[in-house]
């Protein structure tokens, strides 16, 4: 169980996937959350329904948008854990929730236990307003 | 992790008082502070709002609510550009998209932005000054009123300017704060020479170059002309801050808050060379086969003086053999009508295009492959978003090549 810092509150699990690089929602990813940018080395991968992993978001304020828009969808990742806090990213679920009522936790957990994160499997993401909890989950 | 503190009318837009929508408003930026760690909010004094422009039917459901719960503007907010052309709605070719656009640009104006509908909001009349916190999107937009006003502008985008417009307060940190705003690394621009230095396309390919490999320094520039335009300004920061998300630049002698040349020297120095200017330009240029498709030109939006240059330069000779794109605001395509200049231009075919850019919706024909610009950001952004290959030039060597048919390039 890895502690972490709630950016927008919610529980959610699901398969993980972790990326090995920055991606940004806007231009990299379509309306069915799968992975469109070519210079992403995971180019391909399906977000939708997992706990995606990543350092950081890159790139336009507007992933805000994108990011609220596949939530609205439902074809936006499950749960989202960065490295550091990404207002862009936490902000299209912020909004999400404001408007539908859909919450998609997404946290921080930094340092060391970030790097502990696993690439397989599925995790329990738990996260209230006064912090939150990572944990595995066996099938 | 400090703890943020509310004045006690800030608490009382929390809490409803003013209307569900200013509270709305108000948990929005009281979360993007905690979030980003601040101490407390800051009173703004104008905002640019850049969500008008159409990403999906939550980009009007958010507009649509703050409508209906009564949310109004409390400080002076212009408005970036939209999907569409509502002058001429014509020039869109996706029907869809112009509804929508259209109708997403109306709610903002019923939330009391004003119908800018421009990207170059720095020029238009009162403009922030040295020291005003203000809340403006769209990156070319936060990079000038920060490094050439002097304003204090964090990165803010969509969602976020809306909601700082309504409460009249954004979170006090990032470029908000002094400490964020002093320069930590510096480009020496001399050994590039006067000559490369005072023509129009150096401007366009420096900002690239440092956005580029800056990453998130501050970059302070040495060697600029201190009578280097607004216009050039413009263009250095919008390619620097799509390159690389740059926010904030200082050039010495030149921008309000640049350090001395001595205090700039004593940053770790990067000596640029002609030699990464003309690679750089290689790198802008996706173009490699076939006819000119188009040009478009007048991105970030053209002032009024870049109008009168391209009128300039198409009053007389032959005429345009390819299709001729220029984007500009409103207002100053008002001030073009009432002088003639937008007359002269549109004799000489181009077509001049309001409240969006040709990158950003559907404008140029999809079968359209090879497009010469002189913006860097455009060269940047138009080949993901609307298929194409870019070819920079300056405006003259737009012009010639318009002209021509086919590419003509002043140097190889």
């Amino acid at each position: 169980m890895i502690t972490a810092r709630t950016l927008t509150s919610g529980t959610a699990s699901g398969d993980v996937i972790r990326l090995t690089a920055p991606l940004s929602f806007w231009g990299g990813t379509d309306e069915h959350g799968r992975i469109i940018d070519a210079h992403h080395p995971q180019c391909g991968a399906l977000l939708a329904g997992r706990v995606l992993i990543m350092e950081c978001g890159r790139g336009s304020s507007s992933a805000s948008s994108v990011l609220a828009e596949q939530i609205r969808a439902h074809t936006a990742p499950a749960a989202i854990i960065l490295a550091r806090p990404d207002t862009i990213i936490a902000l299209g679920a912020l909004i999400a929730h404001e408007l539908y009522n859909l919450s998609t936790p997404v946290v921080v957990v930094d340092g060391p236990p970030y790097d502990d994160l696993p690439a397989v499997g599925r995790l329990l993401v738990d996260a209230g307003s006064a912090g939150a909890v990572v944990s595995a989950l066996v099938h | 992790m400090q703890t943020l503190r509310l004045t006690a009318e800030e608490e009382r837009m929390l809490g409803g008082q003013d209307g569900d929508g200013v509270a709305l408003a108000m948990r929005v930026i009281v979360s993007l502070a905690r979030i980003a760690d601040a101490p407390r909010l800051v009173e703004i004094t104008s905002a640019h709002v850049d969500s008008c422009l159409y990403h999906g039917q939550v980009s009007l459901d958010f507009a649509h609510r703050l409508v209906d719960l009564g949310a109004k503007v409390r400080v002076p907010t212009t408005l970036n550009v939209g999907s569409i052309d509502l002058i001429h709605p014509e020039l869109v070719r996706d029907r869809d998209l112009g509804v929508a656009g259209r109708e997403l640009m109306s709610a903002y104006v019923a939330l009391g932005c004003a119908p800018t509908f421009t990207c170059a909001p720095y020029q238009l009349p009162d403009r922030p000054g040295l020291g005003e916190h203000v809340a403006w999107a769209e990156s070319n937009a936060i990079v000038f009123a920060n490094s050439v006003l002097g304003a204090r502008t964090d990165r803010y985008g969509d969602f976020v300017d809306i909601c700082a417009a309504v409460t009249g307060r954004a979170p006090y940190s990032g470029l908000q704060t002094t400490e964020a705003r002093r320069g930590t690394v510096t480009f020496d621009c001399r050994p590039l020479g006067d000559r490369f230095l005072r023509s129009e396309l150096a401007y366009p390919l420096l900002g690239h170059h440092v956005g580029s490999v800056v990453g998130g320094e501050i970059p302070v520039l040495v060697g600029i002309p201190e009578d280097v335009s607004e216009d050039e300004l413009k263009a250095f920061g919008a390619a620097a801050a799509s390159a690389g998300g740059v926010a904030l630049f200082h050039a010495v002698g030149v921008t309000p808050e640049a350090p001395t040349l001595d205090d700039a020297l004593e940053l770790p120095v990067r000596v640029l060379d002609p030699e990464t200017m003309r690679q750089t330009r290689r790198t802008l240029s996706t173009f490699s086969s076939g006819g000119l498709d188009a040009v478009s030109v007048g991105t970030p939006h053209a002032s009024y003086s870049e109008c009168v240059r391209l009128a300039d330069l198409l009053k007389d000779g032959p005429a345009l053999r390819t299709a001729f794109y220029l984007s500009t605001g409103r207002g100053t395509r008002a001030l073009a009508e009432e002088s003639g200049v937008l007359q002269t231009l549109e004799a000489a075919g181009v077509t001049v295009v309001v409240d969006t850019c040709t990158y950003v919706t559907s404008i140029l024909s999809p079968a359209w492959k090879n497009v010469m610009t002189n913006s860097g950001k455009w060269a940047h952004y138009a080949p993901g978003n609307i298929n194409v290959s870019a070819v920079l030039g300056s405006l003259e060597e737009c012009v010639a090549s318009a002209r021509a048919g086919h590419v003509v390039l002043d140097e190889a």
